[in-house]
């Protein structure tokens, strides 16, 4: 009179397309390709990434805003936002900056070199939500990464949306990223602002913080405008506290701005706790809150 | 759930059909502490003698069956050029867990929803929960158990069976299928009307036993309206950051994942080792900055998770009162205390 108990297979069959909810999906790698190793600056990288299986690559799409967990096998991985157009079925771009472990070796990785991918992950930009409506695209330093996204989906669909200004500061000229696109932005009839903190006597446009040049441009429109504006914002803490604070001031309301939160998550799926914000995880939930939403998490400002 | 009772002699008859095939674990005596006391662990057992189902309560919970302090989820191979990931989910049987308490099993109910709820279930606790066989038993309330408070201190699933010790025999709740199955080779019987009351007279008397309490009226709200009061600054000052704590909560899960290469730099793995949200690099991000460098704001931050952050997403708090990590904190930081103090009671 024994009882031997049955031993369960919690995946007993293998799931070919991955959903959130299948126990499979959670330790699902992406086998991918950096396909392109382009130094943007002294700091930073643009790396070109193909999911190698055709089948995988068609299938992986992602919404601006979204990232994906990166992975060097025996370096580490880690968070990063992907900051290439969501319409690009065949690669995905991340910039990335050397500061840590995984992202000093990847600083040191040729082409050629093959990288795990889990996701896309994340809330987005609500982008079909401000169809019609003027767009304020405001960046920080390495908070222009995500937004290079949204930008890609406006120039694809420019006829969606009215006025879209992007304002971006950084350090100095030398930090400035993606200037290779700046032209084609413009041509595209969105406008940029840019304003470095300490600039070369070479440099003609403003000096100082971006709520410098922002303040002249949310001035210089009326009412309407301002009511029909949506604001996209990316950058340190302090940055987009005192951004998001004059566009209130102004009239955008809260639900209208768009903050990207950045942490530094282990898993990206809501278990690992370490990008927990208050006590919400910034990986379910976020990296993309509303200012309202923000502004109610506890220690976020 | 079906009722029965079964003679006191029949425990060591449902260990020993049990322990034949299965691997089991359950509450031993592993040494005294200084004041002469026991001292309770759950580790696995062959001999039913050696179990201690009139255990006080484990110094750490039955963790380490279910969610380990470290585990690899994944390993690689690698040429140099390429590699193979390769998933395990670190279980190759089931485990037969003899002798929890409610708390214990409310916390793998709490667990339950995080780990294995609708997004992104985790297959490595699922796994290891999905292959175990729970045998509750009934507890008597310790000083530090305030279970009651936190509504942990009955459990209403979770579990396969429970055994409630009513003086001459077990009151037996047969919770699956599998354990109808178990049960059948036992000599039961069905309740008497007197098994019913004097089950109700255990429970009641159980309950008078509890005088820690903890206040959870309007927590949330007041963990929200307290979020500067100076008190955090107070037992921040007391904390040692040690992480503790979580490692003697049932239900801290919180970790954090690190890969390492092989010696011969042909292997490698990625690791899941258990964390604290009190140690002081929790939130540090690449580049050095920390979110929260303070002690108390690591402390604070551990309260809200478990009594708001939890509440508001499962309506149910991530703590369920089983009292160890105040008598874990070299500190001596209690939740009762903790808790109180911010409501702005007198201490």
């Amino acid at each position: 009179m024994d009882h031997r108990l049955a031993f369960h297979n919690v995946i007993p069959h293998k799931h070919k397309y991955h959903r959130t909810s299948d126990l499979d999906s959670f330790e699902f790698t992406y086998k991918a390709e950096i396909t392109s190793v382009y130094k943007l600056t002294e700091q930073e990288i643009l790396y070109r990434i193909r999911i190698m299986d055709p089948e995988d690559r068609r299938h992986f799409s992602f919404h601006p805003g979204q990232f994906i967990m990166l992975e060097l096998p025996g370096i580490g991985e880690a968070p990063f936002s992907i900051s290439s157009s969501p319409s690009n079925h065949e690669d995905i771009e991340l910039c990335i900056r050397a500061v840590g472990n995984l992202t000093t070796v990847l600083s040191r990785a040729p082409r050629g070199t093959r990288v795990g991918i889990r996701g896309p992950f994340g809330t987005s930009f609500p982008m079909e939500r401000m169809h019609g409506g003027n767009i304020l695209l405001i960046a920080g330093g390495l908070g222009l990464v995500p937004l290079r996204s949204p930008i890609a989906h406006v120039q694809e669909h420019r006829s969606m949306f009215d006025h879209v200004d992007i304002v971006y500061g950084t350090k100095d000229a030398s930090r400035l990223l993606f200037k290779f696109q700046y032209e084609m932005w413009k041509k595209d009839d969105i406008g940029l602002h840019l304003i470095l903190e300490k600039a070369e006597p070479s440099w003609t446009g403003p000096v100082g913080y971006i709520p410098k040049v922002l303040e002249e441009i949310v001035k210089s429109r009326d009412d309407s405008f301002i009511h029909n504006t949506y604001a996209i914002v990316c950058g340190p803490p302090v940055m987009f506290k005192s951004v998001c604070t004059m566009l209130a001031e102004r009239g955008i309301p809260m639900q209208k701005m768009f903050v990207d939160l950045e942490r530094r998550m282990h898993c990206g799926m809501g278990k690992c706790c370490r990008c927990n914000v208050g006590s919400t995880y910034t990986c379910l939930s976020g990296p993309v809150f509303d200012y309202w939403t923000v502004m109610n998490l506890k220690e976020a400002i | 759930m079906l009722f029965r009772t079964a003679e006191k002699t029949e425990l060591k008859a449902l260990f020993d059909m049990l322990v034949e095939k299965n691997t089991v674990v359950g509450p031993v005596q592993t040494d005294t502490d200084r004041m002469g006391k026991p001292l309770f662990a759950f580790e696995p057992v062959t001999d039913q003698a050696k179990l201690r189902l009139d255990y006080t309560t484990t110094r750490l919970p039955a963790k380490r069956y279910f969610l380990p302090f470290r585990e690899d989820l994944a390993t690689f191979t690698t040429d140099g050029r390429d590699w193979t990931k390769t998933i395990g989910y670190n279980i190759d049987r089931p485990y037969v867990l003899f002798g929890l308490h409610a708390c214990d099993i409310n916390a793998l109910n709490k667990l339950d929803k995080v780990l294995m709820g609708p997004v992104y279930p985790m297959p490595y606790y699922a796994a290891k929960r999905k292959n175990m066989f729970i045998i509750g038993t009934d507890c008597r309330p310790q000083p530090f158990c305030f279970c009651r408070s936190m509504g942990a201190d009955t459990v209403l699933h979770g579990f396969d069976l429970f055994l409630t010790d009513i003086g001459d025999k077990y009151f037996i709740e047969i919770q699956s299928a599998e354990a109808y199955e178990v049960a059948k080779d036992l000599r039961t019987e069905t309740p008497t009307e007197a098994d019913h009351m004097q089950f109700m007279r255990t429970v009641a008397e159980m309950n008078k036993l509890f005088t820690a309490h903890v206040d959870t009226t309007d927590l949330t709200k007041i963990l929200d309206m307290e979020f500067q009061s100076p008190v955090w600054k107070q037992w921040g000052d007391k904390c040692l950051g040690c992480g503790t704590c979580s490692n003697v909560c049932p239900t801290c899960y919180c970790y954090g994942v690190e890969e390492t290469v092989d010696v011969s730099l042909k292997k490698a793995r990625k690791t899941k080792t258990l964390y604290s949200c009190n140690v002081v690099d929790f939130a540090e991000v690449a580049g050095g900055h920390n979110f929260r460098p303070e002690r108390s704001t690591r402390l604070k931050y551990r309260y809200y998770h478990k009594h708001r952050g939890f509440v508001e997403a499962y309506e149910e708090s991530l703590c369920v009162g089983c009292g160890r990590c105040g008598e874990a904190c070299l500190a001596g930081i209690t939740v009762p205390e903790v808790i109180a103090s911010v409501r702005g009671e007198e201490q």
